[in-house]
């Protein structure tokens, strides 16, 4: 039953025509970055080697695919989270909404079931979305851009990264990137379990992660306390596996963190929606 | 009377409260298998929240429900899946056909629906065509009939319908009406019914309960309890005086409730009405009509105000 279940969840995910303004908004905005990097790259790059031609002299093809692939990532994987919340927050709210969930919950289906049937289904959209802008970042940069060693600016001065030290860094920092929008996608679920309206969770969700963000960027004592814990300040960590030598613990202690945030929260997902009195 | 003494729902003494409101406080009710069971009360009685209850969609405060014999709460998942229902309005996923809504619904109902089968369940509530329509299109009377077949298509023992012909037009009403009479007829179903409209219970139902302010005010076989009430007989004559004299006579007293033109209308039984037309006739009043009117409206809300 838990399989037909997420099979209904797949189905209406991929029915629901706001699945689509992710697709469409992360295709328009890597296309425009595309054709500016096309028109003006070399402009942009010359703009961020200049402090370093006195001392250094760069050779090859800097303005390659992989660099267009890191640069469009660190640009969007902060923008990405709301377009996974509109799809997510919206699983259990937006069933109370339409009224559906009336329907839903008077089949011989355990509610745990009917909600990990949701979040899989939601997890698998965060990887669909993840994986077509792995896609257009990596692979339609590298067909148009060509390929070569990737050069990253980091606060510790500039790296450069062979082409064949690549493509597991790249492998690696997806996973932790979608780690990381699983970590959204399982917020976004937690507070649409508390909602009756589609747009609430979506908004919260937004209003959380502007919130922990200004909190992580805070520089005042108090706060630097709290900012390893929040959720926000690990999901930057994808970077990490661009950095040499590998900050091997800064990731484990990472990855943990968000794993705990996520546990966490589907406990109390499973909780608030196993009691829940239906009254839509 | 119930084709069956085997009870399907058992409801003990049900209360549900959030935090002070008290939405029911005492609701007790038996249906057997084979009944088109009324659960009537006026609106705010409790009737949706406990059907609700039934459903396992609200978890109840006290008291004690039973379907088919089991426990809801430790028995939910088996007693659902015996179950088809319609909770206020039939909602569906507007993006989606009616066939693909029915699909969705029948996957998590615990048995296997082949495609023919939601077919043939479309075609008997009357949306034959329509299957790839998408529901945002639906008219109100349609979504009811496409939620009467997503209560068929596992092929229930038991039919629970809230309200099931609010904000339906007359010719709506008529369809789900007669759809609920094939379901019991033809099908063999058990009903359970809510609704605020007592001609609607009389209409369809044989047995039924009345609740208001939360509590059962009274069960039993719709036939017993309405018949169990005095008639209003509005008897057309021509000598309105020498009835009246008449009348005075008899060793019953204030049974005329009032006098209208040429209209007498009387208290009195169903058995006493050819009594009453043989008096007038033996004594040469000449009666033109006859029309019994039992007062069900008087009678519910007597009971409700109780």
């Amino acid at each position: 039953m838990f399989w037909k279940s997420t099979y209904n969840e797949f189905l209406k995910i991929a029915a629901k025509p706001r699945s689509y303004i992710g697709v469409g908004a992360i295709t328009l905005i890597v296309g425009i970055i595309l054709f500016a990097m096309k028109v003006d790259g070399h402009n942009f790059i010359s703009f961020v080697t200049q402090p370093f031609e006195q001392s250094l002299s760069f050779e090859g093809k800097i303005l390659n695919g992989n660099l267009i692939a890191f640069i469009i990532l660190q640009m969007l994987i902060i923008h990405v989270p709301l377009l996974i919340a509109l799809v997510t927050g919206d699983l259990v709210s937006g069933e109370g909404a339409m009224g559906t969930i009336r329907l839903l919950l008077t089949k011989p289906i355990s509610r745990t079931s009917i909600l990990f049937s949701k979040y899989l289904a939601g997890c698998a959209y965060t990887l669909i979305i993840l994986l077509w802008l792995v896609f257009l970042a990596l692979v339609v940069g590298k067909i148009i851009f060509g390929t070569g060693d990737l050069m990253v600016l980091n606060s510790e001065g500039l790296v450069i990264l062979q082409e064949k030290d690549l493509a597991w860094r790249f492998l690696s920092g997806f996973s932790m990137a979608f780690l990381s929008l699983v970590m959204i996608a399982t917020l976004s679920l937690t507070l649409s379990c508390f909602s009756e309206n589609s747009i609430g969770p979506i908004v919260s969700t937004m209003a959380i992660i502007i919130l922990f963000t200004i909190i992580g960027a805070l520089d005042v004592p108090v706060l630097q306390k709290i900012q390893p814990f929040l959720f926000t300040t690990h999901m930057v960590t994808w970077r990490n596996f661009f950095e040499d030598p590998l900050p091997v613990d800064k990731i484990i202690s990472s990855a943990i963190i968000l794993f705990v945030h996520i546990i966490g929260l589907l406990a109390i997902a499973v909780y608030k929606f196993n009691r829940k009195d239906i009254l839509a | 009377m119930s084709d069956s003494e085997e009870k399907i729902v058992e409801v003990k003494h049900l209360v549900k409260h959030y935090g002070k409101f008290h939405a029911v406080e005492d609701v007790s009710f038996d249906v057997f298998r084979g009944d088109v069971f009324g659960f009537l009360g006026p609106n705010g009685a409790g009737k949706s929240t406990t059907i609700r209850t039934l459903l396992s969609l609200i978890k109840p405060t006290k008291g004690e429900i039973r379907l088919f014999g089991k426990d809801l709460i430790k028995n939910r998942n088996y007693i659902l899946q015996r179950i088809g229902c319609i909770v206020e309005k039939p909602d569906f996923y507007k993006y989606l056909s009616a066939e693909k809504n029915i699909e969705i619904f029948a996957r998590l109902s615990g048995v296997t629906v082949t495609k023919s089968k939601v077919h043939e369940i479309i075609e008997f509530v009357g949306l034959k065509g329509r299957e790839k329509d998408k529901l945002g299109g639906f008219s109100h009377g349609m979504k009811q009939r496409l939620g009467i077949a997503q209560t068929l298509i596992h092929d229930p023992e038991l039919i629970i319908l809230d309200e099931p012909t609010t904000g339906l037009d007359p010719q709506g009403i008529i369809d789900i009406r007669n759809l609920i009479l094939q379901l019991k007829n033809e099908r063999n179903k058990t009903v359970l019914l809510s609704s605020h409209i007592l001609s609607e219970i009389e209409l369809i139902a044989n047995r039924m309960v009345i609740i208001s302010k939360g509590k059962t005010i009274v069960q039993g076989s719709v036939s017993e309890l309405l018949n169990a009430q005095e008639l209003v007989v509005s008897f057309s004559v021509d000598n309105i005086e020498k009835a009246k004299q008449l009348l005075g006579s008899l060793p019953e007293k204030n049974i005329i409730d009032k006098i209208e033109d040429k209209n007498l209308l009387l208290h009195i039984s169903q058995e006493n009405i050819p009594v009453i037309n043989k008096l007038f006739c033996d004594n040469d009043i000449n009666v033109f009509s006859i029309e019994a009117k039992r007062k069900l409206e008087d009678y519910f809300l007597k009971l409700i105000n109780t």
